[in-house]
This record gives structure tokens, C-alpha cells and sequence, in this order.
């Protein structure tokens, strides 16, 4: 069978699966549309958060963002694994006590005021909703190479899928098909990493392939070759990056605290029955999460060392089937500037005639590596499980901003529970539309702004809810001063120096303190502690009952259900 | 202060001092190895990786596994020494 008929049945089937799942679990109240009745294992809870989390970005970019910028690429691996840290021992176990439905009902209660839940659900949006547009962009693309269909259609495909179960099943729907689409992709990114791991090295396992040497009988260490291919292309060694320690730190740190405070994935705590599971359920969730993001710098080395192998210094005419097929869509352009039909792949901009955007080269590894056609095909329904989950988890913390924190709790506080559902699923509809709008148009900034949502989520939420927990005296006043100069600070930040909103974008040297826009999440997230502390200091304590409160969310037993109130 | 209170103050401080201890590990794994000290750990040499670099892109990640779960035990048994388990 060719790759394109194993593509249709392998995506069918999965597809599939995915509507069976919502239809069996579609929710019938507010609190299984919220939270899925609060009745979670912790492991289905931790397979969920894994493929909620691990978005197209993990899937499809990330080995291939690793295998260009070598050591740099580190700040993502720490970033999106360590936040799990964070997120388990400071965050999930009182936020799933305190038992609500969303983030922005933390805020709101434990700051005893709608100004903090409007400047909450503010944030929550802004940050969905910059992620989510880069999800359905990423399904376009996986249609697009795989299906032969247009990017456009590919778009329109996804949303159907998503809409039918997002707004049918809410999180209920969603954590089944989620434990169901983590399998998918894990398996899709497992199978081709062991298939390569074996081939180059003998090692089957990728973490240890990695570090092994050449199945070649020359005795090279992978990890030399790469260095010596790269030092010689002019390139710098693979495993010393180019960035600055400051700025790899502070992107790093960035990345985790702002894993850690993105509100589709708190949420996922809230669905756990008892304190003690969504501990548990945390550690499960990176334990799944870490068989991917430590296989993947493994791919990445496996990968650059096959492509540059493959092409450099080779004749163009004499390139294989997938060379083709991917110039044809555009991610991989050959500029023959000698005219000597020789590719040459070098770090000189000037003589340099080859470039890959870094999506080939999860998608493309198996073609390059040979592989057979079911492999390749189970990519494309692994890149799709991923951006699909994700989409999804992120359309159900739109909906439930909507309905829940703003109708239900600011303008319509008697709307019966029927209606809010109906409400719930309406906003749903609405943000699936103007993600898929973006996915179509994608505005210029989203590709840039979709790495700023962690920079934003670090800024605004984090500071507020560690405060909320582990400072009893910290007040209302403190927290929404802190997340609005943290917010604002960053997105003048990003406004000026990635996106060129005010005046042209300035040079790399008068970045503050060396950090780039990515990084600035850490400064902005130090600077709404401050604030919120110097502020706290200077008006008056919070009221007795909400200091019980924070007492109260401390010890573990007695968590209950969520409970709506 | 109550009995009640005083448990629950005492219950918090142990919990603050394992979320110090695991903190500080997290944070040396990741930005000490991983980061500050890299170039330094770079020099030595296990199979086919730079120690530095392999801490930045594999061991730290394999370290915050272990931590959580080591939390997850540590809390398990504080809440039942002090009766919160459920």
C-alpha cells in the first residue's frame, strides 16, 4: 500500500475513534462540561494532561527547532518539562482543594473581587487564544503534505472534528478522546525514533542511541560527528548554542513558570476526585510527557546528521522522491547560486543554497531514513492528535472563561444550569470559528506570538495564584496591580521588540538586561511580584474569611467534589 | 491557638521544608547543570556525551520526574502522620 493510502485509513480510524469517544462520553451538566464530574483517574487525568499539553509544537516543531539550534534548543526541553515541577508542588494540589471550575474562579474568590476575575479571564483569552490559532494552523499543515487536500480545507476538517467534540462532550468528551490521542501520538513519535535509533546506532532506545556511536564500524561517537559535520559546514558545534547564559536562563525559567501557569492545563486538576490524585496525576502526566520531550533531542541529532549526510554536498538531480515532494510545499527551497547542481548547505548566508524549516524534520524523517510507508502515514496521524488535543483543551478553557466566569458570575448570576451549559457550548462554537479564522489568516504574528503565550501566562497568573496560596495576607489590590503591570509590561515588551508595533523592531543589543522577547516573561513575572507585594504593603489586609480560605486549601482532606456555589 | 490550628500550622511547615529541599534540587539540575555551569561540566565525558549538555537535554528532565514522585511519597506520608489522609 502506498503512504497515501495508509494516510487515509490510519487518520480515518483514528477519527473515528475520536467522534465514537464523544458520543459515549458527551456531558450532561455544567460540572461534567467543566471538569468532567470531577471523577477522573489520575492516570487517564495524567495521559489527558500529557496530549493536552504537547501540542503540534512538541510534535511536529520541537525536534526540529532542537536540531538547528543545538544546545539552544535546551531552553525547551527544560522549559516545558520543568514547569511540571512547579505546577505539582507548588499549584495543582490547593487549586484542585480550593475545588473550582476555572483559574479565573481562583482569582476571583481568593481575591474577593470581579475586577481581579475580569483581569483573570482577560488573560486567559489573550493567551488561548494566541495558542490556539497556531493548533489549527499546524492540523492545515499535517492535510496539507499527507492528504494532498489545501491547507484551507485541512483547516476546515480539523474544526468540524474539534467543534463535535469540544462542544458536545466538553471536558468530559475531551479527556477521554485526549487519553485516546496520547496513545496515537506517542506511539507515532515512538515507532519512527526506534525504527532511526536502531539504524544508525544499534541501540534501539533513543536516550542511549543518542549517546552511542556509529553503526558504521568507524567507532564515531553520534555526538562528535555532529559536532565535527557542523564545525565544518561552518555552523557552531551542535552542543554549545549560541545564546547567551543570561538569556538561555531566562527563557528557560520563562517557559517553566509560564508552563506551569497556562490555564488549560491547571484546569486539567480540577478533574481529579481527591488532593492527593492530582499530585499523583502531575507526576504521571510528566512522567508521559518526558518519553517524548527525551526522545526528542534524540531525533533532532538522528535527523541533522541524515540530512546534512543526504544533501550536502550532493548532486541535486540525484536527490531522492522526498527532497521533491517537500520542495513542493515550500518548506524546503533549493537556490542553486553557483549553478553547479551541487547542494551546498553551509552556515554562510551568502553561498548557502538550502533551506529547511524546522517541521520537515520530524515529518520528514522517515522518508529521509527510509522507512516504510505505514510509518510515514502514522506521523501524519500523530501530528494531528497533537495539534487536536491541545486545540481542543484550549477551546473548552475559552468557553468556560465565557460562560462561566463571565455570564455566569459577573453579568447573569441566576442563569439556570441548563442555560449556561447551552451558553457553554455556544462559546465554544464561537471560539472554534475564530480559531479556525486564524488558522486560514493566519496574521502575521501568530507563529511569534504563540512562543510569547508562555511569556504572558508567567507575567500574568502565576505570581497571582502562588501568592494566593502561600502569602495569607497577600490582598486583593496587590494581585490585580501585579497581573496588570505584569501583562502590560510584557506585551509592550513583545509589542516592541518582536513585533514591531511601535516603530521599526530594535537591534539585539538593546534588549534589556541581554533577554529577548521569549525570555521576558521572567522580568515580567519578577516585576508583578514586587508590585503586588510593595502595593499589599501599603492597603489593608484581606478580610478574615477569605485568610480561612487560604488556611483551609493547605491541608489536603475534605477536597470533595468541584463544587458550583 | 487551637489543637486543630496547631496541627495545621505544623502539617504547612513541613510541607514548605520538602518544597525547599526539592526546589533547590530542580533548580540545580536544570539552571546549575544545565545552564551556569555547563561549560564546565562539558569537560567530562560519559559514552558519547558532554556531561553539561546531557544534563541540559536529558538528565534534568529525568531528575523532575524523580522529584515529583519523590513528592508525591513524602506528602502521602505526611498527610497520614498527621491524619489528613483521606
Amino acid at each position: 500500500m502506498s503512504v497515501q493510502v495508509w494516510t487515509y485509513l490510519l487518520v480515518g480510524i483514528t477519527f473515528t475513534l475520536y467522534i465514537g469517544i464523544a458520543i459515549w462520553s458527551r456531558a450532561g451538566s455544567t460540572k461534567e462540561f467543566y471538569v468532567a464530574g470531577g471523577g477522573v483517574s489520575p492516570l487517564a487525568n495524567g495521559m489527558a494532561t500529557a496530549a493536552d499539553w504537547m501540542s503540534a509544537a512538541s510534535f511536529i516543531s520541537m525536534a526540529g527547532i532542537i536540531a538547528f539550534a543545538g544546545y539552544d534548543g535546551s531552553v525547551y526541553l527544560m522549559g516545558w518539562t520543568g514547569g511540571y515541577v512547579l505546577l505539582a508542588l507548588l499549584l495543582a494540589p490547593y487549586l484542585r482543594k480550593f475545588g473550582k471550575f476555572t483559574v479565573p474562579d481562583f482569582i476571583g474568590d481568593r481575591y474577593y473581587s470581579n475586577t481581579a476575575r475580569m483581569v483573570a479571564v482577560f488573560c486567559a483569552l489573550i493567551v488561548s487564544f494566541t495558542y490556539v490559532a497556531g493548533q489549527m494552523r499546524g492540523v492545515g499543515v499535517v492535510f496539507s503534505r499527507f492528504l494532498q487536500v489545501d491547507i484551507n480545507t485541512g483547516v476546515i476538517i480539523g474544526m468540524i472534528i474539534v467543534l463535535f467534540y469540544a462542544v458536545l462532550g466538553g471536558m468530559k468528551g475531551i479527556t477521554y478522546t485526549q487519553v485516546a490521542q496520547y496513545c496515537v501520538l506517542i506511539f507515532a513519535f515512538m515507532v519512527p525514533a526506534i525504527f532511526i535509533s536502531f539504524q544508525m546506532t544499534g541501540n534501539p532506545v533513543p536516550q542511549l542511541g543518542m549517546g552511542s556511536t556509529l553503526n558504521d564500524g568507524s567507532g564515531t561517537f553520534l555526538m562528535d560527528r555532529l559536532n565535527g559535520l557542523s564545525t565544518e559546514l561552518g555552523f557552531a558545534e551542535y552542543t554549545d548554542g549560541t545564546k547567551s547564559v543570561i538569556d538561555v536562563f531566562a527563557i528557560t525559567l520563562a517557559l517553566m513558570v509560564g508552563t506551569a501557569g497556562l490555564p488549560h492545563v491547571i484546569v486539567r486538576f480540577f478533574t481529579v476526585k481527591r488532593v492527593k490524585d492530582a499530585r499523583k496525576s502531575a507526576g504521571l502526566a510528566l512522567l508521559l510527557i518526558a518519553i517524548l520531550y527525551t526522545t526528542a533531542p534524540a531525533v533532532s541529532v538522528f535527523a541533522k546528521i541524515n540530512l546534512i549526510d543526504t544533501v550536502s554536498n550532493e548532486e541535486y538531480s540525484l536527490m531522492p522522491a522526498w527532497f521533491k515532494n517537500w520542495e513542493e510545499t515550500g518548506l524546503l527551497t533549493f537556490d542553486d547560486k553557483n549553478k553547479d547542481g551541487i547542494i551546498q548547505y553551509v552556515a554562510d548566508k551568502d553561498r548557502n543554497e538550502l533551506t529547511v524549516d524546522n517541521d520537515i524534520m520530524v515529518l520528514a524523517n522517515p522518508e529521509i531514513a527510509n522507512l516504510p510507508a505505514w510509518v510515514i502515514a502514522l506521523v501524519a496521524a500523530g501530528g494531528l492528535a497533537a495539534a487536536l488535543s491541545t486545540a481542543a483543551g484550549l477551546l473548552l478553557v475559552i468557553s468556560a472563561s465565557v460562560s462561566h466566569d463571565l455570564i455566569k458570575k459577573v453579568f447573569k448570576p441566576n442563569i439556570s444550569e441548563k442555560g449556561e451549559l447551552w451558553a457553554a457550548r455556544g462559546a465554544a462554537t464561537v471560539a472554534v470559528v475564530i480559531a479556525g479564522y486564524f488558522g486560514i489568516h493566519p496574521p502575521g504574528f501568530v507563529a511569534a506570538v504563540v512562543a510569547l503565550a508562555f511569556g504572558l501566562a508567567a507575567a500574568s497568573f502565576f505570581p497571582a495564584i502562588v501568592l494566593g496560596i502561600f502569602y495569607k495576607k497577600m490582598n486583593k489590590e496587590g494581585a490585580i496591580g501585579g497581573m496588570i503591570v505584569g501583562i502590560s509590561l510584557m506585551l509592550f515588551y513583545m509589542a516592541k521588540f518582536k513585533l514591531g508595533w511601535l516603530g521599526e523592531i530594535p537591534d539585539k543589543s538593546e534588549w534589556w538586561f541581554g533577554i529577548s522577547p521569549e525570555g521576558f516573561g521572567t522580568v515580567a513575572m519578577i516585576v508583578n511580584f514586587v508590585v503586588a507585594l510593595v502595593i499589599n504593603r501599603f492597603t489593608p489586609e484581606p478580610p478574615e474569611e477569605v485568610q480561612e480560605i487560604v488556611e483551609n486549601i493547605r491541608i489536603p482532606s475534605g477536597a470533595g467534589e468541584a463544587v458550583d456555589h | 491557638m487551637s489543637e486543630k490550628q496547631k496541627k495545621a500550622t505544623a502539617y504547612w511547615k513541613e510541607n514548605v521544608r520538602y518544597l525547599f529541599i526539592l526546589l533547590a534540587i530542580w533548580f540545580a539540575v536544570s539552571f546549575g547543570a544545565g545552564i551556569i555551569f555547563k561549560d564546565a561540566l562539558n569537560n567530562i565525558k560519559i559514552g558519547g556525551f558532554k556531561l553539561g549538555f546531557w544534563f541540559a537535554q536529558q538528565g534534568s528532565i529525568y531528575v523532575f520526574v524523580v522529584l515529583i514522585f519523590v513528592y508525591v511519597r513524602l506528602m502521602n506520608k505526611l498527610d497520614k502522620k498527621y491524619g489528613y489522609n483521606e
